[in-house]
């Protein structure tokens, strides 16, 4: 504070300031508009496409993939980012309506909030189709239909693989995602549900760590200490904390793998990488490639066959283990 | 050491050292532990280095204590750096791209990331020294503008470093073992006496007093504070650097978006917990160091006990706040008249006096 009291500086500082902190926060409002300056004149149909603007491997391959799918059906995609913001969604989604554009996808950040944006849709007659996400409305006619990964069926997925592997016998740590995201809740409770019926598997160390790799590591290497040799199962809701995990039971001196059992969720190429190497059993694919599926209904909706789209349509999620990661991992995308 | 250790007579009768409060603080916490998780204790011998709790509290920590060690001295001149975990990320990610999309190798690849750092610290000081922002101002745009540095450096996705390229260097940096402890303790414990050292056996330590102190008074003895100030801004992005290494090197992949994040305030608040005052002037790179420690001490603990990870800050909160309210003067000589009271003249006294 004691340039301040130097009142020749503190006029100069002051408009240094203001600058520099405007620079900085610009970025942050020009993007809303990006979808802006359409092709007029173009004769391909124009879909809108709204993502929540995360920077995760998974999210990238799934924005490749609505991208690729549209141009391959031949249509002139327009891509926004809420930058993880669910207000920035909703402007682009307006911005869209007042282009005309022909249809429009949505990945929504969250459950709700949609239905006055959606209304003004359905006024103007343009379709929706809610993707990866999904959305509450009163009124579910103001969307057409819903794609996405089912995450509580990864959860049960996940937990009979582990049934069948330790007949119905073990000691698990769950490394929790981020509190209060959706695919957090499905997978917890899904698996809890399968191992209900089996008084055998039993979780003895449950703990968040955000769906992030370091944390994963750190808050591992604290239940290694409190629980030491018990612990046979590390049941992580992402690839990141599964290979976090890895490396402190590593640390350890233990083998993931083979002296502690690691599956995880989402199927990510380094997922497949460590199951080659042996360090992880099992990862349920949580597949974010559904552009295709995506484009293949709006060109049904835009050929005016809806009465034939299913409400709700989720992506099939495989299980992955050790016995098949070798011939598929050539073939993974992200 | 001898300011850190400078005993005065006051009112209470006894100035304790800077760093006081915090080993209370940190002492209290192992006490706690030493009843209900006694296996935090516990120390073995696994492939002949050493395995336990506190060994990942002086791992883990070594990063805090890093960037608390460099934060001190900024704090110490009256300024602070609110840029170092977004440093911490645009290092990494540096390191990481160099590593993987050229051949110059690991030691380019270092060099260039420590580079990337210091250059963020110049940047800093430059602001703050010729062009007179702020400090909470000029690196609040380095904090917020880095992170998009580090994400753009990194092609906006997560780096991972394979392992025939990390090892052997970088994978010693951040899991090998040096006289049986992990690396990172060595990297943070040589930063931390050679600045010691530096700071109190040369007039560095002075310099730096002085300027936080007071400025203007110290420009009219000749000490030159612009190159005082873009010094520790220099050496603060350096500690950041090395942090950032160690972070990369620890799980082998740059992540833009989560390295880092928030440490800035864990290092203010080690700086703080230390016993070195925000309004510069007197520091104490002990206590900062304790301070950082006291902070891991408390995330393994919490990690230990099972605590959810988004409720872990909430006890944070409590500790930080115990030891700001027991370095408080005011609070203090409250409770001494309270006690004194309660024993002399019974307690009406108390509630008068308070």
């Amino acid at each position: 504070m004691k340039n301040l009291l130097n009142t020749t500086f503190s006029r100069r500082a002051f408009v240094f300031s203001a600058l520099a902190l405007s620079a900085v926060l610009m970025p942050g409002c020009a993007n809303k508009d990006q979808a802006a300056g359409g092709d007029a004149g173009d004769k391909k149909p124009t879909i809108g496409f709204v993502q929540t603007g995360d920077l995760s491997d998974w999210r990238k391959a799934h924005t490749q993939s609505v991208k690729e799918a549209a141009e391959a059906a031949g249509y002139n995609l327009k891509f926004a980012d809420g930058q993880a913001k669910l207000e920035n969604q909703v402007k682009a989604v307006s911005s869209f309506i007042s282009q005309g554009v022909d249809a429009i996808i949505i990945a929504p950040l969250e459950v709700s909030g949609w239905d006055n944006v959606l209304e003004k849709a359905k006024k103007r007659n343009i379709p929706v189709l809610i993707l990866d996400r999904q959305v509450e409305v009163e009124d579910d006619s103001l969307y057409v239909t819903y794609i996405g990964a089912d995450t509580y069926n990864e959860g049960i997925l996940a937990a009979k693989w582990l049934v069948e592997k330790v007949d119905g016998k073990a000691k698990v740590v769950e490394l929790q995602g981020s509190q209060g995201a959706s695919p957090t809740i499905n997978r917890r409770d899904s698996f809890l549900e399968v191992i209900k019926d089996h008084p055998g598997i039993e979780i003895i160390a449950s703990q968040a760590a955000d769906y992030e790799l370091t944390k994963a590591k750190e808050v591992m290497e604290a239940i290694l200490k409190a629980k030491g040799d018990e612990i046979e199962v590390v049941y992580a809701h992402n690839d990141y904390m599964a290979l976090g995990a890895i490396q402190a039971i590593e640390e350890a001196g233990k083998k993931p793998g083979e002296d502690i059992i690691v599956l995880s969720i989402d199927g990510m190429k380094s997922a497949f990488e460590a199951m080659v190497a042996g360090k992880l059993n099992c990862t349920v694919e949580c597949n974010p490639l559904q552009g295709p599926k995506a484009m293949e209904a709006i060109g049904k909706i835009l050929a005016g066959e809806t009465d034939g789209i299913p409400k709700k349509q989720m992506v099939l999620d495989k299980v992955f283990d050790q016995s098949n990661a070798a011939e598929e991992i050539g073939s993974r995308k992200y | 050491m001898t300011q850190d250790v400078n005993l005065k007579k006051n009112r209470l009768g006894w100035q304790p050292p800077p760093a006081f409060y915090a080993l209370l603080g940190l002492a209290a916490l192992l006490l706690v532990n030493w009843f209900c998780i006694p296996s935090f204790f516990e120390i073995q011998v696994r492939d002949g280095n050493f395995y336990g709790s506190l060994i990942d509290v002086f791992n883990r920590g070594a990063i805090g204590v890093l960037l608390a060690i460099g934060m001190t001295l900024v704090v110490a001149t009256g300024g602070v750096d609110l840029s170092v975990g977004s440093v911490v990320a645009i290092c990494g990610a540096v390191v990481a791209i160099v590593l993987t999309t050229t051949q110059f190798g690991i030691v380019v690849a270092i060099a260039a990331g420590l580079l990337a750092a210091v250059g963020a610290g110049a940047v800093n000081g430059i602001l703050i020294t010729w062009l007179r922002i702020e400090p909470i101002i000029a690196t609040l745009v380095l904090m917020v503008s880095g992170r998009g540095i580090a994400k753009y450096i990194a092609g906006e996705q997560t780096v991972a470093v394979p392992p025939e390229l990390a090892s052997p260097t970088l994978d010693f940096l951040g899991n090998g073992h040096f006289l049986g402890l992990p690396f990172p303790i060595t990297i943070a414990a040589v930063l931390f006496v050679v600045t010691l050292l530096v700071v109190r056996r040369t007039s560095v330590g002075l310099l730096v007093e002085s300027v936080g102190a007071n400025p203007s008074a110290s420009r009219a003895c000749g000490i030159n504070d612009t190159v005082v100030k873009l010094t520790v801004y220099v050496f603060a992005g350096f500690c950041a650097g090395l942090a950032g290494i160690i972070d990369l090197a620890n799980i082998g992949i740059a992540d833009p978006t989560n390295a880092g994040a928030l440490s800035e305030l864990d290092a203010i608040f080690a700086v703080l917990v230390g016993g070195t005052a925000l309004t510069g002037g007197r520091f104490s790179l002990t206590g900062a160091v304790i301070g950082a420690l006291l902070l891991q001490t408390l995330m393994t603990t919490l990690y230990t006990w099972g605590v959810p990870s988004d409720v872990a800050p909430v006890p944070k909160a409590i500790v930080i706040l115990l030891v700001c309210l027991l370095q408080s003067p005011t609070l203090r000589s409250w409770l001494e008249r309270t006690l004194r009271g309660n024993r002399k003249m019974g307690s009406r006294q108390v509630e008068a006096s308070s």
